[in-house]
């Protein structure tokens, strides 16, 4: 399998499938290993961390963890990789904005389905990460607790009695896992009650964050909630906690915020879903902030049953496909300014063509 | 002259403490020639927001109780990656395993402050550890296989059925008698 083919489809939590889709977009969990025996990789020399990352790219791939699960496995050496492929990977989830940035020898194992994502030598040796579709934290555990088993038996992880697994920052030490729920609010927006959200998270200590993690803002109603705790609590309880306690009572407000919104103000929120769908069918330029804007509120319209000839599924691809890396490998060639402004309305427009 | 960077002598806004051979070596370096600082800028530019704003706050505390400047502990380096004290501050990051171990006196006051007051972990443990056997580096403590918290299962299971998964809520039953009958 190659990496081009990843444009021509979305992958698992991007088909708006898993439970509970209309509010949560994808549940993801990582966790922070290193390599025992070797230093972390800020302190390995450029023949050193080359070494690190052909061992831990060999384990990966001796482990047959695709095939296991009737998949492909695509390793991606990001050193080698060009600028928009490594884009690419951030606009997808796969890797993360620090792990394209960054230099020196690096990479990514990918399967098919996109379930799985491997980065190799970003802030630790590596980072496993799961994720699927809509509400679905426990099935992400138990692939991602099997997987750190396999790698576990060829790369005996750093691990201390005290400290548990042990990572280049200690943030990240003990279980090494981070729990992040993606969520669409946008009647809580509207109705000014995000807030609530942001106070609730801050006081049971966990992250809300933009669309692409650390150090990005929230844009078109999407945030992530994340724990950052990872000592003194098993992943039991902190998966139990965002399943049964933080994220229902969110998905709950959510929909509140929906229902009350109808009641009583629906003149308004169907304004601002038709002429959001007017915009996104006549605009021959939009802005990538503009699209993300727009889309949001168009997918409040899917979710709420006011657009018929639409699906979750149409919207998350729309959401994908018209960031800059995926409109450039669609169209095959880097584009700057308002010539991408113009693919990008061509583009919504050719998929929106028969959605009123 | 001091303060300016060695890399274009524009004013320096990095500082860096090296000990070479049992000296104290200044360097400064502004922010737009870290390729001239190698790793340990790039590390700390790299946006540890969390840790370096408890860093800080740590580094404050400690400085206000023990007056400025490096400390001792702050110059012992790791036997195996060299990381000193000075340099976690620096980047924000540790350099090895054995780091855990070398700075644990250290560490353990802002890993509480990082992890809502926790000093030791709780959960998995590589299958391999439960053999006393293998246990590695570390303190040689034996890790006891964990058991399941009969409380933490009931509450679960009370979650479960209040919420109409009765998927879960079977597989938590079953967990519980396991429990019990242990």
């Amino acid at each position: 399998m190659k990496l081009s083919d990843l444009t021509t489809r979305a992958g698992e939590w991007l088909r708006g499938s898993g439970p509970m889709s209309d509010v949560v977009i994808s549940s993801r969990i990582r966790l922070a290993r290193n390599v025992g025996g070797s230093v972390f990789v800020n302190r390995l020399s450029p023949v050193k961390r080359r070494e690190v990352e052909r061992r831990v790219r060999d384990a990966i791939i001796q482990s047959h963890i695709a095939e296991k699960r009737a998949e492909k496995l695509i390793y991606v050496d990001l050193e080698q990789a060009t600028d928009n492929d490594r884009q690419l990977l951030v606009e997808r989830h796969l890797i993360s904005k620090q792990h394209a940035a960054a230099e020196g020898a690096r990479g990514v194992a990918i399967t098919d389905d996109e379930t799985v994502s491997i980065m190799v030598n970003e802030e630790d040796h590596l980072r496993l990460q799961v994720l699927r579709s809509g509400f679905q934290l426990d099935e992400a555990w138990e692939q991602i607790d099997q997987l750190d088993n396999t790698l576990d038996e060829q790369l005996e992880f750093a691990f201390h009695p005290r400290f548990g697994y042990l990572s280049a920052c200690p943030t990240n030490v003990g279980t090494g896992i981070r729990v992040s729920v993606m969520l669409h609010l946008p009647a809580m927006k509207l109705t000014g009650e995000i807030e609530k959200v942001f106070r609730a998270a801050k006081e049971l200590k966990l992250a809300v964050r933009g669309l692409y993690g650390e150090g990005t803002e929230a844009t078109g109603d999407f945030y992530q909630v994340s724990n950052q705790t990872t000592l003194g609590k098993d992943e039991a309880d902190i998966i139990a906690n965002f399943r049964d306690r933080v994220i229902p009572k969110i998905i709950q407000y959510e929909q509140q915020a929906r229902r009350k919104l109808m009641d009583e103000r629906a003149p308004a929120v169907e304004d601002k879903i038709f002429r959001a769908l007017g915009i996104l069918k006549s605009a021959r330029m939009l802005a990538g902030e503009e699209v993300l804007f727009l889309l949001s509120h168009l997918r409040l319209g899917v979710t709420m049953g006011r657009i018929k000839s639409a699906d979750v599924k149409l919207m998350n691809e729309l959401f994908l496909m018209t960031q800059q890396a995926h409109l450039q490998r669609m169209l095959g060639k880097s584009l700057e300014g308002d010539a991408r402004r113009v693919a990008r309305a061509d583009f919504v427009r050719s998929k929106l063509a028969t959605v009123n | 002259m001091k303060g300016d960077c060695e890399g274009c002598k524009k004013p320096a806004t990095y500082h860096l403490t090296e000990i070479e051979g049992g000296q104290k070596i200044e360097k400064h370096y502004c922010e737009s020639c870290p390729h001239v600082a190698g790793e340990s800028i790039a590390a700390s530019s790299k946006g540890h927001t969390p840790i370096n704003e408890l860093l800080t706050n740590f580094v404050l505390a400690h400085q206000t109780g023990m007056g400025a400047g490096p400390t001792m502990r702050d110059v012992a380096e790791c036997e195996v990656c060299g990381l000193t004290f000075a340099d976690f501050k620096q980047s924000g990051v540790l350099g090895c395993e054995r780091d855990y171990t070398t700075f644990e006196k250290d560490l353990t006051p802002l890993l509480a402050r990082a992890h809502e007051g926790a000093s030791h972990h709780i959960g998995k443990v590589p299958a391999r550890r439960n053999n006393p056997a293998s246990l590695g580096t570390a303190a040689g403590a034996i890790v006891k296989k964990k058991k399941p918290d009969l409380t933490k299962l009931k509450r679960e299971l009370q979650n479960a059925v209040e919420s109409e998964d009765y998927e879960r809520a079977a597989k938590l039953r079953d967990q519980i008698r396991r429990a019990m009958a242990e």
